[in-house]
């Protein structure tokens, strides 16, 4: 904890969880986009419709889910449909405003990596893989991604292109058919940035609380652009820090529980 | 016609060295008890079919028993890798296999086609995707009515589908709900199909007439294991073992702790141990 009262990664799910809005349909990723949903819909957005790519529509699960299937997510939704119906209707068939999802590997035009490190065929290290994320993508009306920086995570050139951002930048989306809009939001723990409106580069618009462009840079493996007008991400209200840290604390309790020998 | 067999007798009927087969289950539903048998009973050169390899084909690949795996997510899912998957394609241990690797969109399609009697399934999909460079089949069509560029993949047609379900009636039709993932699909593409039950009931007079019901016709055997999907879990029954989950990315991290593992769990148990296993996860009535 630093003095300032939050930890970075807490000021990264609350600021991710301020850009969503009640009216939205959030596909979630989970991790870190599934915390910063929740938040989001335990303060500002309470009709926000949250959907996991197992199937469940309008979930409002009390604890975080662990895998994008528990149980809860079910009980708690607003219907529950097949994983195709999912795909094709419901992300293909355009119904999904905010794709939010996490990255391994992030460059600076909003493409991820989440297959391999190293190369595809021979991979150093052999990651999941895309799961949903290369539809969610290109099919969700917009995408916002979250991550902690690191020069390991934000990288000039990455290793496999799971998820398609904007490409080499500026049209190259619109050059291949897509019609969607891409990454329009990157929220790391140190920094909220956004797309140039033309070379759709990630450009750093806000610092959170105490953080220096040193820092943002010295965590991140591309030259950092800044925005001439910088502003200060506002410190996590009491209600989000206490929305964040309960849902953190019941989630904790709720994945050791399933131990043998313990309540359930 | 459907018939009520013992596990070990369903799965020596319908699983056969070098078969293509899919042990369904979106996280929910996750037929474990049905993969332990398949492993005591040793089966090589299969090619697994699954979205999400999940634990139960982390211990199959460990287990040396895959030629080639086809999936669209090789994690544990919330915790992270699959170590033994991992260990066979980065360094070949036990052996090397061969990897169809797809998106979840592309998978869904794929089964959705085979149950559909379709050579291939059509979608707006890996559209700037690295995977439609490294697997020959992500291939693409033209839509003939408005040019449009679509991504096609082959149909999944696997020789046997493994799958688990709340319940069957006395007569083998199958009940599955909750997260219904890609169960049906799964069945009904396949040539046979293999469900694992938590019980049998008289009859299914008294459900919803929407619900998910697999008629008896469409399904090879049925064998009763209650906690058969443990440490995934049963909409209705018991609880997502999540901290099973967490263990097992210990567990597989070590070769000699994987094998210990197996050998006690695996190798020296049988169907008849998953009903323990749950006990502390169902719910309070």
């Amino acid at each position: 904890m630093s003095e300032l009262g939050f930890t970075p990664n807490e000021m990264m799910t609350i600021a991710a969880s301020r850009a969503l809005k009640s009216d939205d349909v959030c596909f979630v990723g989970i991790g870190a986009p599934s915390a910063a949903c929740n938040v989001a819909r335990l303060t500002h957005a309470p009709d926000i419709t949250l959907i996991y790519e197992s199937g469940t529509i309008g979930t409002a699960p009390d604890v975080l889910p662990l895998s994008i299937g528990d149980g809860e997510l079910c009980e708690t939704a607003v219907t529950t449909v097949a994983v195709p119906e999912m795909f094709r209707y419901w992300l293909q068939g355009g119904r999904i405003s905010i794709g939010f999802l996490g990255a391994a590997q992030l460059d600076k035009f909003g493409n991820i990596n989440t297959t391999v490190i190293g190369d595809y065929a021979h991979p150093k290290t052999r990651l999941p893989g895309g799961g949903g994320a290369p539809e969610i993508a290109t099919s969700s009306k917009q995408v916002y991604i979250t991550m902690a920086q690191s020069k390991r995570g934000m990288v000039e050139k990455i290793d496999f292109f799971t998820s398609f951002g904007h490409g080499e930048g500026g049209d190259h989306r619109q050059r291949l058919g897509i019609d969607t809009a891409g990454p329009t939001l990157l929220i790391t723990d140190l920094a909220i940035w956004k797309p140039d409106p033309v070379t759709k580069e990630f450009t750093v618009v806000s610092l959170h609380p105490g953080v220096t462009r040193e820092q943002v840079q010295d965590s991140c493996g591309w030259v950092v652009k800044f925005a001439e007008a910088l502003d200060e991400t506002p410190a996590p209200t009491e209600l989000e820090l206490k929305t964040l840290r309960d849902l953190q604390a019941r989630t904790k309790a709720a994945h050791a529980g399933t131990a043998k020998g313990k309540a359930a | 016609m459907v018939k009520f067999l013992p596990l070990k007798e369903a799965v020596a009927e319908n699983l056969h060295d070098g078969d293509s087969v899919a042990f369904e289950g979106f996280t929910h539903l996750i037929p474990t008890a049905a993969a332990h048998e398949a492993i005591r009973q040793g089966f090589r050169d299969l090619t697994l079919i699954r979205m999400t390899p999940d634990l139960i084909y982390d211990q199959m690949i460990g287990m040396g028993m895959a030629r080639k795996i086809v999936f669209s997510y090789v994690g544990n899912p919330g915790v992270g890798l699959l170590r033994r998957a991992r260990d066979a394609i980065e360094t070949g241990f036990p052996r090397a296999i061969e990897v169809e690797e797809h998106s979840h969109a592309g998978m869904a399609n794929a089964y959705e086609a085979g149950a559909a009697g379709l050579p291939c399934a059509v979608f707006r999909g890996y559209r700037g995707a690295g995977l439609a460079e490294v697997n020959p089949n992500i291939k693409s069509v033209t839509c003939p009515f408005t040019g449009e560029v679509l991504a096609a993949v082959p149909a999944i047609r696997p020789d046997v589908t493994f799958i688990h379900a709340q319940k069957a009636d006395r007569k083998g039709n199958v009940l599955v709900e909750g997260i219904i993932g890609i169960q049906k699909e799964a069945v009904l593409a396949a040539k046979r199909a293999v469900v694992t039950v938590e019980e049998v009931v008289d009859n299914f007079d008294d459900l919803h007439p929407n619900l998910t019901v697999l008629p008896n016709w469409t399904i090879a055997a049925i064998s009763v294991v209650p906690g058969g999907s443990h440490p995934s879990y049963t909409h209705g029954y018991y609880e997502r073992d999540n901290a099973a989950y967490l263990e097992w990315d210990e567990i597989a991290a070590d070769r000699d702790r994987f094998q210990a593992w197996m050998q006690k769990n695996v190798i020296e148990s049988s169907a008849g141990d998953f009903a323990g296993r749950v006990e502390h996860l169902r719910k309070a009535a």
